[in-house]
């Protein structure tokens, strides 16, 4: 649970998230937490939002700060979900620790126009660095010691280039950030957190 | 604790109804009572009435006491009450018998006024729909003209699912708990022997067996035993009895096991209090509750109409209105982009879940009802 905490603390893809959401569109957030995110931009932005979340604390907190909360597990898949019925469905730093993950993302890109996702980048310096001597990264994205890490499907950035060029999605827009900072020059190396915005081809 | 904040002893009141009620079966009620608690104080701007929906065998007596020494409160004790989940503090709270019911209510048992003699057979079959129109009725009378929230559980979770759909405008909140948007066949299936049992049971007379000076008591006690297991889950029923035999083995159909002789005392207790006709028309209400079949099975379309905001709830172990069946009411609520929140409460207890304290479903609960505005502050 400490863990939780040091996540939910580091969202600095909160704002670009709200830049690539819509004013008073619909949005779906998977693995919503307590719904910080929601709150965030259904403030800012007005939107009809829906969160999706698997444990009863996070369920109850969303319920308490008047989110609108769906408890089911990811990993079952969107099947309660209508083709095309969100304007945007978020993924934010989840990615790495679902099972099913070429599973969610397409369920994503049916169930939203554009879907966004954001995943700690396991080829940012600092983890290459940490693995060079000899140990598994632990960072303010990656903050869990190896045996109670939620994450099993770590990737970079160039990984997922690859899958989206693989299963056919379209990257509408990339940016990757270390520390609130836009990376442009070798983001793959220099990036501590990659988000996409997607759109199914 | 429950001692401390409950809403002390309380009376029921009965309210007459002499304009006549036409049925979803055509059938017309000439007039009709119905008995009904309240707790707390309707505020000012009458902008804090929460409807309690009853399930199968409740009633109007939800919270409280009728005297000093009632062995046993209201139903739902637990969530209702000064500084509990249902706040009467905030709220205003009202518990009604349906039409139908064996509790005060018009029922069965009742005269007809037209003939002097009990209903009987001839009272008409009430469907969820006509229990709904009769609590908008009394909610008129009580010069309620908008729910802060509905809630139920169960066949009450059916109500107030319907209370959105027939009254979109007059509900702000509705609480559907442990419930369905129809019957599963398997559930149709269960209704039909705990009916069948009580039909066949030689002093049924048709269902006019208050002419005859005897009840169905055989009949009415196994519909509830079966019932009753029903809304167990197994291992519930493992971990409080499991397969202890009660003393020795006899080699014999008398109590032989702990779980034996719970069923029978459970079933006792019910067919001693509650009533046969009462009991069928109940799950008959539960088997023809289906919203989505005026729209060709699509319950979104049914719920198109719904102004209410929606919590959700369902109980892991329960298998008698499993969390698929709240899925299903979720996914229509979705699909209309209704505002909705939807949790799924680990328990062990079955369907019963529902009624028991459990630490997460009452804070689930208490968070949703405490964000529900009154007052002034009322105009969402």
């Amino acid at each position: 649970m400490q863990n939780n905490v040091n996540i939910t603390n580091f969202r600095q893809d909160f704002a670009i998230i709200a830049n690539w959401v819509k004013f008073g569109s619909k949005v779906l957030d998977l693995g919503c937490g307590d719904g910080e995110l929601l709150q965030y931009l259904r403030g800012s932005l007005e939107i009809k939002g829906y969160g999706v979340e698997k444990d009863d604390a996070n369920v109850l907190a969303c319920i308490r700060n008047g989110s609108n909360v769906i408890q089911m597990d990811l990993e079952d898949g969107l099947s309660g979900f209508e083709d095309q019925s969100f304007n945007t469905v978020i993924l934010s730093q989840t990615l790495q620790a679902m099972h099913h993950t070429e599973a969610i993302v397409l369920d994503m890109l049916r169930v939203g126009q554009e879907v966004i996702v954001t995943f700690p980048n396991f080829g940012y310096w600092r983890n290459r660095i940490q693995i060079t001597l000899g140990q598994m990264p632990v960072s303010k994205t990656l903050p869990y010691q190896w045996f109670d890490t939620p994450n099993v499907h770590l990737c970079t950035i160039h990984d997922f280039d690859t899958f989206c060029k693989n299963h056919n999605i379209d990257i509408l827009e990339r940016k990757v950030i270390t520390d609130g900072k836009e990376i442009n020059f070798i983001p793959n190396l220099l990036g501590c957190l990659a988000m996409y915005r997607l759109k199914a081809k | 604790m429950s001692e401390n904040n409950s809403v002390g002893i309380v009376a029921p009141q009965t309210a007459h109804f002499s304009e006549p009620l036409t049925l979803k079966s055509g059938q017309v009620l000439p007039q009709y009572d119905l008995v009904y608690e309240t707790y707390g104080t309707l505020n000012a701007d009458k902008s804090n009435a929460v409807l309690i929906c009853h399930a199968l065998s409740g009633n109007h007596h939800v919270a409280g006491k009728h005297s000093e020494n009632d062995k046993y409160p209201g139903w739902w004790d637990n969530l209702i009450g000064p500084g509990k989940p249902l706040d009467t503090d905030k709220f205003f709270v009202i518990g009604l018998n349906n039409l139908g019911g064996c509790h005060g209510s018009s029922g069965p048992a009742s005269i007809n006024p037209a003939n002097g003699r009990q209903w009987g057979s001839t009272f008409p079959i009430l469907t969820v729909e006509d229990w709904v129109t009769s609590q908008a009725r009394l909610l008129d009378r009580l010069g309620i003209t908008q729910l802060a929230a509905v809630i139920g559980g169960s066949l009450g979770g059916m109500q107030a699912l319907q209370w959105t759909i027939a009254y979109a405008d007059r509900v702000r909140h509705a609480l559907i708990i442990a419930s369905a948007p129809n019957l599963t066949a398997q559930n149709m299936a269960f209704n039909e022997v705990a009916r069948q049992a009580i039909i066949t049971d030689p002093e049924f007379h048709g269902g006019d067996y208050y002419e005859h000076g005897v009840v169905p008591r055989r009949g009415l006690r196994i519909a509830r035993m079966l019932g009753h297991i029903t809304y167990l889950s197994d291992d519930v029923m493992g971990e409080k009895f499991g397969r202890k035999v009660k003393d020795t083995i006899k080699y014999s159909f008398d109590v032989e096991f702990e779980m034996e002789s719970y069923l029978r005392y459970q079933g006792d207790k019910f067919a001693g209090t509650f009533d046969a006709n009462t009991y069928l028309r109940m799950t008959r209400a539960l088997d023809y509750y289906d919203p989505a079949l005026a729209f060709n099975g699509d319950l979104s379309k049914a719920l198109a109409k719904a102004k209410a905001q929606f919590l959700v709830l369902s109980f892991t172990s329960d298998w008698r209105f499993s969390p698929a069946r709240s899925r299903e009411i979720v996914k229509a609520l979705l699909d209309n982009e209704s505002t909705v929140s939807y949790a799924e409460v680990t328990a062990a207890h079955g369907h019963d879940a529902f009624l028991m304290p459990d630490k997460h479903y009452h804070a689930i609960l208490r968070s949703y009802l405490s964000n529900i505005q009154i007052g002034s502050d009322h105009a969402e």
